[in-house]
């Protein structure tokens, strides 16, 4: 289903016409309180597509991952991932409000990395990254095992495999949770200012470890950042927002040299300059 | 002086009676505390309202007047008197659970919300996300202030002097007072101390179980090494 155009933008989604999508967001509304997060919002994600949501802050780029996430409830619209819906439940013809059990099996393909690592301190690093694929998706100790051992090779933490978060600086904590989430092998993978809690220093090794993820793997990536570096390297297809709007929504080249809209020149100007 | 082997030896004799009042009183008061601290977090308003009856209904009125209750009431209401030293375990447990109750609710309500969405971000479920993620961490929260709650249940085991239990304080003003009234100093000095003795056994108990709950939770290591990194950051800058 095409995207309605209600963001007056020139740029057509990038969007392959023959693939289903990935994602798909249809006439989404979120308000909290009186307050309107995301107004009227519509658009695809291809499968394997990288996206990077960019904007100011309260623009409700977090509100979109969190809602991919079932973290949060919309008020108005739908969301699918991967043709079923996330939003509702189909049940006898009629769109219902999901059950528990049906969100968690949807929540199975959609993985998130938080902005403050939300690594559980009451277990190791290897008891974090084998919880899921054991209870969630029973696999075998040992496989759980040695699936956590091949991820923490690949983010460089082998040896921390028996170490508890409180152990690691924040940028291994980090990569422990990018880990985790890969552990799920989900076919969405979400990271919300996934940089934006650790120190300058710390901050180039996560992002690299993010390239090769997305540079090795087929996982459909939605991103909020405000490294505009690595979003620029990183996604297909860039998307800023403005008050709950996607106020324009283009390949990275031309979002960031040549935006359409004043206020996204305006907005990549105030975060070169910070 | 002259009287102080007979006086520890009297009261000697009510510290099983003190102890198994105590133990019994704790024992309860921890399957009360997390049955109804559990059920004050229910999504059942139902659930939460009953609950509430009880928590406020035995934290609001004198625990005195409760073993009374138990003791003298009961009784008329139903044709049977229960054992002393058992009525007196009911009335400490079902008090201290009390207390206990919002002791749970508070330490599970503390664990972050991150820690919520971390365990959904996993797809566990909800008997999941509470028993691996949040109730191991809202443990730790809990052992300090049970470990109040349990000082205190060992002091109300006096009030079972009240009906007739021979533990420690009945042991001093029933039996020692009459037969050595001049000695009152020695033996409520002697009682002092023998709570004393219990109440510092309950608390280191409780501060090993302290320790190993933190251990777990790599808390120990954690705080050496953040101000390891600390100190190395300052070298490094």
């Amino acid at each position: 289903m095409p995207p309605p155009d209600t963001t007056e933008s020139t740029t057509e989604p990038m969007t392959e016409p023959t693939t289903e999508p990935m994602i798909v967001f249809d006439g989404v509304e979120k308000r909290f309180g009186t307050n309107v997060v995301l107004k009227d919002l519509s658009f695809t994600v291809a499968p394997g597509e990288h996206v990077t949501l960019i904007g100011p802050s309260g623009s409700g780029k977090t509100t979109i991952l969190r809602l991919l996430m079932t973290l949060e409830q919309l008020d108005e619209g739908t969301i699918s991932v991967g043709g079923r819906y996330l939003s509702h439940e189909l049940r006898s013809g009629t769109l219902g409000p999901p059950r528990e059990k049906y969100l968690r099996d949807v929540r199975k393909h959609i993985g998130m990395v938080f902005q403050q690592f939300n690594l559980f301190p009451n277990m190791t690093v290897r008891g974090n990254l084998v919880e899921g694929p054991t209870r969630v998706l029973g696999l075998s100790k040992d496989e759980a095992n040695s699936r956590a051992e091949e991820l923490l090779d690949l983010v460089g933490l082998k040896e921390k495999i028996d170490a508890h978060p409180t152990q690691l600086s924040g940028g291994q904590q980090q990569r422990v949770a990018i880990a985790r989430a890969l552990a799920m092998r989900p076919d969405v993978l979400l990271l919300d200012e996934v940089t934006s809690a650790l120190d300058p220093e710390l901050v180039t090794g996560v992002l690299k470890l993010l390239q090769d993820i997305g540079d090795t793997t087929d996982i459909t990536i939605l991103c909020v950042t405000h490294e505009m570096g690595f979003a620029r390297d990183f996604s297909d297809r860039v998307m800023m927002f403005d008050g709950g709007r996607v106020l324009e929504d283009a390949p990275p080249d031309k979002l960031f040299t040549d935006p359409d809209h004043q206020r996204t020149k305006d907005f990549l100007q105030a975060v070169l300059d910070h | 002086m002259d009287n102080l082997p007979q006086i520890v030896s009297v009261l000697g004799d009510g510290i099983p009676e003190t102890v198994i009042a105590t133990l019994g009183g704790v024992l309860l008061t921890i399957v009360l505390s997390f049955g109804a601290g559990l059920l004050l977090l229910s999504p059942s308003r139902t659930a939460r309202g009953v609950t509430r009856v009880y928590v406020e209904g035995f934290r609001g009125t004198s625990e005195v007047v409760q073993l009374f209750w138990i003791y003298f009431v009961l009784p008329v209401l139903v044709g049977f008197q229960l054992l002393p030293l058992f009525a007196g375990i009911v009335v400490l447990g079902l008090n201290h659970g009390a207390y206990g109750a919002e002791i749970v609710r508070g330490a599970i309500q503390s664990v972050p919300r991150a820690q919520y969405e971390g365990a959904i971000a996993l797809s566990l479920s909800p008997a999941q996300r509470m028993r691996r993620v949040i109730f191991p961490q809202a443990f730790v929260e809990m052992l300090p202030p049970f470990n109040n709650l349990f000082i205190q249940l060992l002091k109300s085991t006096a009030i079972l002097a009240l009906i007739t239990v021979p533990e420690v304080t009945r042991q001093a003003r029933e039996v020692l007072i009459p037969n050595y009234g001049s000695d009152t100093l020695l033996i409520f000095g002697v009682t002092f101390v023998i709570y004393l003795i219990l109440a510092a056994l309950i608390t280191l108990g409780m501060r090993l179980l302290e320790r190993a709950a933190s251990a777990r939770l790599g808390r120990r290591p954690s705080r050496a090494a953040r101000l390891a990194a600390k100190a190395t950051a300052g070298v490094a800058s």
